[in-house]
């Protein structure tokens, strides 16, 4: 198939190249990651969503608030380098079913039996 | 350890799965059988995340290429109404290319490395992107029913198996589904408007027909990559699978409107349920992968001529860090 003669006018105007040229970009030349956490309303949490490519954390700030708050409603935005974000990887203290901790939800205290138990005593007597 | 410490095994190299370890391929497997997502600090077979990568990337590639036919229409839009919606779909298209390549980059693959092999031509885009819009009523084909294809393509895939990649193709899609109807909108206005307009967009749909059937890939016998990445829940339905659920949920609304499509063997077998078509072209499909379509060249000298002008403003950007600092006493 023949290339054709672009059909955008700026394009057109460009008169870009007709042979490939080389076009390499540095490493890091975009910049490193920053983690963002978007809070939609007054009162609500702020929930991760991804991150932005920033050389600083006013311009992640301004990446991200195009990036992730340019539809939905939006009431404030966090960003941090993600080089600042501690985690620990497959870590086995962690759990990741809890059938051990019921102790620590209030569905694990049943009294209901014990009370009915107790009143039926109470009426025997 | 802190974000960003993260080094993972040589992304380039192929292993084989058979030369994996076999009990922690089972495990990875076991995982992915029962509905878990993999995150990228998890173990992976080799070939895992190479595949990932070529994907998300050429997918990410795909939203960025994919700005440009339709961005060409902007200046020219019909309309201040027409042009606030096309100008927020053509950013959702370069924001959604962004949150591919970070999902991507989680996989190791710096976004530098990854819009190096785009100018270079090494990785690939989608396809449908090497055509030119036309005239308006183009992009009003493109944005209802190459958008349609394309989110039939990534509801699919948002439930594979890795997490970053899922998280992506969610918003995508939801985000997506305002082109899909601003597309609708615009094609019904043509259609249902005067003699000029239907044939407009008629001719429109003509030209793009055959690229929208080529938009799922080649028909799966010739395809690559097999089993194994759905076995992987990285590929979660074959090509033609794809195909059928698309065909079956827009060629009804193509037809309603009275447009016809340039193939006159198109039809729903009722016995098997399946749509039939003719031939496509697939030699020309190969083809224009290959880079000899009418735009390859035009979109790659774009997006090299984009880098190269952007340059002097990320470098004065990244320069201002080396401000002095005034001492506090």
């Amino acid at each position: 198939m023949a290339t054709i003669k672009s059909l955008d006018p700026r394009v057109a105007r460009a008169e870009l190249p007709t042979e490939p040229t080389e076009v390499v970009l540095n490493p890091e030349e975009q910049w490193e990651t920053y983690e963002v956490f978007h809070q939609k309303k007054s009162g609500a949490r702020h929930i991760h969503q991804g991150t932005v490519h920033a050389p600083s954390s006013e311009l992640a700030y301004t990446f991200a608030k195009e990036q992730y708050g340019r539809r939905d409603q939006t009431y404030s935005i966090w960003v941090v380098k993600t080089s600042q974000v501690f985690t620990v990887e497959n870590d086995n203290s962690l759990y990741k079913t809890v059938p051990e901790k019921q102790y620590r939800n209030a569905g694990f205290y049943k009294v209901r039996d014990k009370i009915e138990k107790f009143k039926r005593q109470m009426n025997e007597h | 350890m802190y974000g960003g410490g993260f080094i993972p095994d040589d992304i380039d190299k192929k292993v084989p799965v058979d030369q994996e370890d076999p009990v922690r391929l089972e495990e990875f497997q076991a995982r992915i059988d029962a509905g878990e997502k993999i995150e990228p600090h998890d173990w992976m077979p080799h070939e895992y995340r190479r595949q990932l990568i070529r994907l998300i990337e050429q997918h990410a590639h795909s939203e960025i290429i994919g700005a440009l036919p339709e961005g060409t229409w902007i200046t020219r839009a019909p309309g201040f109404r027409r042009k606030l919606s096309l100008l927020a779909k053509v950013q959702d298209e370069v924001g959604h290319a962004q949150l591919l390549y970070n999902a991507a980059e989680t996989l190791g693959k710096p976004r530098e490395a990854m819009i190096n092999d785009l100018l270079s031509g090494k990785s690939k885009y989608s396809n449908v992107f090497n055509y030119p819009a036309k005239t308006w009523a183009d992009t009003a084909v493109i944005a209802w029913l190459i958008d349609a294809a394309a989110i039939v393509n990534q509801t699919t895939n948002a439930k594979g198996s890795y997490g970053p990649y899922c998280r992506a193709l969610d918003r995508i899609c939801q985000e997506e589904s305002f082109h899909l109807f601003y597309g609708y909108e615009s094609v019904v206005t043509l259609a249902t408007g005067t003699e000029q307009q239907r044939a407009m967009v008629q001719e429109a749909l003509t030209r793009w027909w055959k690229p929208i059937m080529h938009f799922h890939g080649p028909p799966d016998t010739s395809s690559v990559h097999g089993n194994q990445l759905e076995r992987w829940k990285v590929k979660m339905a074959s090509n033609d699978a794809m195909r059928q659920t698309f065909l079956n949920m827009y060629v009804p609304k193509i037809w309603e409107l009275g447009l016809t499509v340039p193939d006159p063997d198109l039809k729903k077998n009722e016995e098997t349920g399946q749509w039939e078509f003719g031939d496509p072209d697939w030699d020309e499909f190969w083809e224009v992968i290959k880079g000899n379509g009418p735009c390859n060249h035009e979109r790659l000298q774009v997006r090299r001529k984009a880098e190269e002008d952007g340059r002097w403003v990320r470098e004065a950007l990244m320069a201002r860090s080396g401000k002095q600092v005034l001492p506090l006493s």
